[in-house]
């Protein structure tokens, strides 16, 4: 069994050995893989933040200038690789754009902001949670500094500055920095530097401080500390002082250089940001920031160091206890819908049979009614044949009536006799006519006309002459 | 992108130099071998203090262990501002067994046990903010200079271990061969290794670009280290 000895002793080396080469070892090897360094810019559009990205890296990244009628605040994020001698540089530059644009200033400003930080974190998180990852290559996008550029009113903070620094403050490290300092005057800039630094004192806003525990930088650190927040000037045109081309501001009444230490403080901007900080801002990214994000996240799903009884908790159980939680969660959830849709099946099945048998019933009631209707018009046309044919033998028996009168005038031919015996054969069941009704008849026929226009109209007329009382009397 | 003046992008190498030298650096390697092949006579040499307790001392009872045994002796040293936490892992008891089956067991368990440890430490919600580093980086392994071949317990050893740490064969006490038997060793134990697909450091595959696998190449046509060791000084002209 290994048995250790953990005693750690001070040995002194009895010659150079040759490990003092590791710092450069370690340093050699990200120059060759190269690193990143991510800027978070937020300002009012138009406060100079492009130019100020172009003076600092004395380069021209291609932006357009940003509209300032953007509808939400929407984060840009632009990647340029650089190079300085050996070294390679992969700087994000992200701009918040639309930020103070709004007519409404309320948390629809931030919350684009600290969502996009918060997903950096979370891609990381990822990679490093992987089982197969590979950390060594992953290109960083964490945001590593976040200048923040205060509108140089002379005043004080605005609201939405002061909210906006309290909700970042926790996640990223804060430069504030006055854009466009050439515009306040020097005891104007002195009085709104103390007021800066006390409102964000006075609310709590907890800025990046230089650090100051290295004797290398400390002193260089604690000076600028004191300068915050740095009131720069950004320029990309250069303009001719003395017999030197340097980058300035042309005014009709002066000329502001960018690098001259008494016009702004771009070069402490510069030296702070750059030249002594780079690495400790990316560290305090690291160690700070991003370890707060992976507590908070872990956390908030569930995952504990220790359990109730204090005993660390392996990661490993709470792997595969969260893992039978989430598969009882989803059978349980299957159930439910299995018995959701089971239920929908039989309710609309008792829809269904219902409408079924309401339909039937209609059907069998039409059913009924139609017959009802078939036998009453069945009826109707046996009264109707027997109508007409009780018409027809009247007619006849008119005919013979009007037949008989004429022979009475005029003598006829026994052939007639043969034809009124048939005739009165025929109208034998009905009631006999006599000569003084069948006028009667043929005079009302003649005094009122039918007014019909088609046969069975006529008939239906007659058919009413037949049943009138009176005019029936005429004919017994 | 273009930078059209100096920007001052390098300072940041010095920054990040400054800052690993604070910290500090762990290293920590294994040193495999029979007993009596000088392994703890080389790790002094390498360091040039004694890091090792040697086993043969004069008055001390030579006992040769039932079993392998594993011993970490840690130390603080510090050159030109650098300061490395040196631990040594010994592995008395390794190979002198008559039977010598599954020796490695107990290496492998060791450092095992460490890459659980570190990653145990990582996986934490509240991580340290430095995690210690007690992950064996370099194992030197050290082969008897029988002139020959490698012996099997050499190839077993080697093949289970180069999967998980970097393997570094010496041949030890290589003053006992003549130069002509050292090259003809050295060409033997190679092509052993290639036939066996031991990858050993620096491993091929890790190779980053060309400049670093023409840099590899040079060093692996050396390997292994025909290495002799020696903590007394004489004087030499």
């Amino acid at each position: 069994s290994p048995c250790q000895n953990e005693e750690k002793r001070n040995l002194s080396l009895g010659g150079h050995v040759g490990f003092d080469s590791l710092p450069d070892q370690l340093v050699s090897k990200s120059v060759t893989q190269g690193f990143s360094f991510n800027i978070l810019c937020v300002g009012e559009t138009g406060i100079g933040k492009s130019t100020l990205m172009n003076t600092l890296f004395n380069t021209t990244f291609e932006t357009e200038e940003a509209s300032h009628y953007e509808s939400a605040v929407r984060l840009r994020p632009r990647t340029y690789d650089l190079q300085e001698s050996n070294v390679h540089l992969k700087l994000t530059i992200v701009d918040a754009v639309g930020f103070g644009d709004q007519i409404n200033k309320d948390e629809r400003q931030v919350s684009p902001i600290v969502e996009y930080i918060d997903t950096q974190f979370e891609n990381y998180l990822q990679e490093e949670l992987k089982i197969r990852r590979s950390l060594f290559n992953y290109h960083d996008t964490r945001i590593h500094v976040c200048l923040y550029f205060i509108t140089p009113t002379g005043h004080s903070l605005k609201s939405l500055d002061l909210v906006t620094m309290k909700k970042l403050d926790s996640k990223v490290n804060i430069i504030p920095i006055i854009a466009k300092a050439d515009t306040i005057s020097k005891s104007e800039l002195h009085k709104f530097k103390i007021k800066i630094m006390s409102e964000l004192v006075s609310n709590g806003v907890q800025i990046y401080q230089f650090p100051t525990d290295d004797e290398a930088v400390a002193e260089i650190n604690s000076v600028m500390n004191a300068h915050l927040p740095f009131a720069v000037v950004g320029s990309t045109e250069e303009v001719k002082v003395g017999n030197k081309l340097v980058r300035a501001r042309q005014y009709p009444w002066g000329v502001v250089q960018v690098e001259n230490e008494s016009h702004c403080d771009f070069v402490k901007l510069r030296e702070m940001l750059i030249r002594v900080n780079m690495e400790d801002l990316r560290e305090q990214t690291h160690t700070r920031h991003y370890e707060l994000y992976r507590r908070c996240k872990l956390e908030e799903m569930g995952f504990k160091d220790t359990d109730p009884d204090s005993q660390p908790f392996s990661l490993q159980e709470t792997y595969e206890t969260k893992r039978k939680e989430f598969l009882g969660e989803l059978q349980k959830k299957e159930e439910e819908m299995r018995q959701m849709f089971v239920n929908k099946v039989k309710e609309t099945e008792a829809e269904l049979k219902e409408k079924e048998r309401e339909l039937h019933e209609k059907f069998e009631h039409l059913k009924r009614i139609h017959q009802e209707e078939k036998r009453k018009v069945e009826e109707k046309r046996r009264e109707l044949e027997d109508e007409m044919n009780a018409f027809n033998r009247r007619k006849v028996a008119v005919e013979t009536l009007q037949s008989q009168s004429l022979q009475a005038t005029s003598q006829q031919p026994l052939k007639k006799d043969k034809d009124k015996k048939n005739r009165s054969a025929i109208a034998g069941n009905q009631s006999g006519v006599s000569l003084s009704s069948s006028k009667v008849m043929i005079t009302k026929a003649n005094v009122e006309p039918l007014n019909c226009t088609s046969w069975w109209h006529a008939i239906q007329c007659c058919s009413c002459l037949v049943k009138s009382a009176t005019w029936r009397e005429g004919f017994i | 992108c273009q930078l059209f003046g100096y920007v001052g992008i390098e300072a940041v190498l010095d920054q990040m130099k400054i800052k690993t030298m604070k910290t500090g650096f762990e290293f920590n390697i294994m040193v495999v071998g029979q007993s009596g092949l000088g392994k703890s006579t080389m790790v002094n040499t390498l360091f040039k203090s004694k890091v090792s307790r040697k086993a043969s001392q004069p008055g001390q009872e030579e006992r040769i262990p039932k079993t392998v045994q594993l011993q970490s002796v840690t130390h603080v040293i510090e050159e030109k501002g650098v300061k490395m936490k040196l631990t040594v892992t010994d592995t008395p008891g390794f190979g002198d067994q008559i039977n010598n089956e599954n020796c490695w067991d107990p290496i492998i368990k060791y450092i095992n046990e460490q890459y659980e440890r570190y990653l145990r430490e990582e996986i934490v919600i509240t991580r340290k903010r430095k995690i210690p580093d007690t992950r064996v980086h370099g194992c030197v392994y050290f082969v008897p200079p029988t002139g020959h071949w490698l012996r099997p317990l050499d190839l077993e050893f080697m093949r289970r271990l180069s999967r998980i740490v970097n393997v570094v064969p010496v041949i030890a006490k290589a003053d006992t061969l003549t130069l002509e038997e050292r090259a003809e060793f050295k060409q033997r134990i190679q092509e052993d290794l290639k036939t066996h697909a031991i990858s050993v450091y620096p491993q091929e595959d890790f190779d980053q670009d060309l400049d670093d696998r023409a840099l590899n190449d040079r060093i692996r046509e050396k390997i292994p280290f025909a290495v002799v060791g020696a903590d007394q000084e004489h004087q030499v002209n």
